[in-house]
């Protein structure tokens, strides 16, 4: 069962990667989706990444009592922890809900209310046009909401350390800057990239090929949004394994 | 004109259609009729390359439809519209774009010349002043119109309405197989329509094709099927109280 899924899999992604029949309305679509994934997520993603940022920060103070360890190292921790696991993993296994659940329900509906059909009797490639652009979108966007999480989950626990008297403001920032290196962000956008890839091409899969009616929908749903958040952590211990 | 050549189709074990030729001419409409499980939905699924046959041909001006792959398919499929029974629009576009989209796709037309194709398509159904209307607010009536139009915009040789009755009232089903037949005509369309709804196969119904397990079990115009001598096809076709009364 798992080689039969994993072959059609792999077959519906060579579906996706062929070449469009028109460039200029692949490209509104893009746009679109772009709209959709980026700007409609950036709400949730800000929300999670502060509150994250927070409790890092006043978790990681609660664990170092010794008066031995400078109180910078929880900057240290907290930048860590924020741009290498939180921001990219976490906020994209609530993207996988928010945004795959839809990409899997939409599809699922255009399935079983026969639009899908319909682009195909076209002579449309209606997999390369449907789900195309999702994963362009995504793997352009998500990076983007991965950066921002990133500053913001900083902000919220620089906000709430000196507020909660962890931490003062200026050894936060010292322990943020403190052995800096830019590999992480790397590490990070990385991991962004092939979750987000991961995240639409499953979800979408998953509701391509739907079969039944809202039932089946709503299963295609919970299905896109559970194997999806699998393969993220499974994706993320390889990449964490391989790269660091 | 499409042609039918022993065309068989199965479903694991199950074999829905069973060697079916039949000819389907252009600027006459073409209906399958048949009751549940005949195998019609089947057949017409086959000829537009939804599902693949397992022995036959489909030919469609002389080119075996069923023996190209997907590509192949193309420039066939670009001459086929269709009428799906739900309408099938884009639901995340509004009228004008729904029936724009084809126009879009594959035509190299300026956006103007476009516009001008859909207000036309739009006004040959009947439907003005709507374009910015999303189909969530259309009628049923109003769907399966704005289904011809999209179905008619890239000026088609073949026009396949999968049920296109279902679910309208008996005033708005004559408009829709007025406004089919109309177009069959003006534009010498090979139209094939998969129905039951007897009204509209004795009001349209030029050229007939029952089914019956799957086979193609009579063949005939509409003013031949109320004098079939053939079992299967009386039970079906006065099955109503009203097509006794009427024809009997």
């Amino acid at each position: 069962m798992f080689f039969y899924h994993f072959g059609k899999y792999l077959l519906f992604l060579k579906n996706v990667f062929t070449k469009p029949e028109n460039f200029k309305v692949y490209w509104k679509e893009i746009i679109r989706e772009m709209n959709l994934i980026g700007v409609g997520s950036l709400g949730i993603i800000a929300v999670i990444s502060i509150f994250l940022g927070a409790v890092t920060c006043i978790q990681t103070a609660y664990q170092l009592v010794s008066n031995l360890i400078p109180r910078d190292i929880i900057g240290v921790i907290t930048r860590d922890s924020v741009i290498l696991e939180f921001s990219p993993t976490i906020s994209l296994l609530v993207l996988s809900g928010r945004v795959g659940g839809s990409i899997s329900s939409q599809l699922g509906t255009m399935r079983v209310t026969e639009q899908i059909d319909a682009l195909e009797i076209m002579g449309v490639n209606s997999t390369g046009f449907l789900v195309l652009p999702k994963i362009v979108a995504a793997v352009i966007t998500i990076p983007m909401l991965v950066i921002i999480s990133m500053f913001l989950g900083l902000m919220g626990a620089y906000i709430i350390g000196p507020l909660t008297g962890v931490i003062s403001g200026t050894e936060f920032i010292s322990g943020v800057l403190r052995d800096w290196n830019s590999f992480i962000i790397l590490v990070a956008l990385i991991k962004t990239v092939l979750f987000s890839f991961l995240m639409t091409s499953v979800s979408a899969y998953q509701g391509f090929y739907t079969k039944g009616g809202a039932l089946e929908v709503g299963e295609s749903s919970t299905k896109a949004v559970v194997y999806s958040s699998v393969l993220i952590l499974f994706a993320d211990y390889l990449v964490a394994q391989i790269l660091l | 004109m499409i042609e039918l050549k022993n065309v068989s189709k199965s479903f694991d074990s199950n074999q829905v259609l069973k060697n079916i030729s039949a000819t389907f001419k252009p600027g006459i409409t073409n209906m399958i009729i048949g009751g549940s499980g005949s195998g019609k939905t089947t057949l017409l699924k086959c000829m537009i390359g939804l599902h693949d046959i397992d022995a036959g041909e489909i030919n469609y001006d002389g080119v075996d439809f069923s023996k190209l792959d997907f590509k192949e398919k193309i420039p066939i499929r670009k001459e086929i519209g269709m009428l799906f029974q739900s309408a099938a629009l884009f639901d995340s576009m509004n009228v004008e774009e729904n029936v724009l989209f084809p126009l879009n796709m594959f035509s190299d037309w300026s956006m103007e010349e476009k516009l001008d194709r859909v207000n036309f398509c739009l006004k040959r159904v009947n439907l003005e002043n709507i374009n910015k209307l999303r189909i969530s607010d259309l009628s049923g009536g109003m769907k399966k119109r704005v289904g011809i139009a999209r179905a008619i915009a890239m000026q088609p040789k073949y026009l396949f309405c999968d049920e296109p009755n279902s679910g309208l009232d008996p005033k708005t089903s004559i408009i829709i197989d007025n406004l089919i037949r109309e177009i069959t005509i003006e534009y010498q369309i090979t139209t094939v329509i998969n129905s039951h709804d007897m009204n509209s196969v004795m009001e349209i119904g030029d050229h007939i094709i029952f089914l019956h397990q799957g086979q193609n079990w009579w063949e005939g115009a509409n003013t031949d099927l109320i004098k079939a001598a053939n079992q299967e096809v009386n039970e079906f076709v006065f099955a109503s109280k009203l097509m006794k009364s009427k024809f009997q």
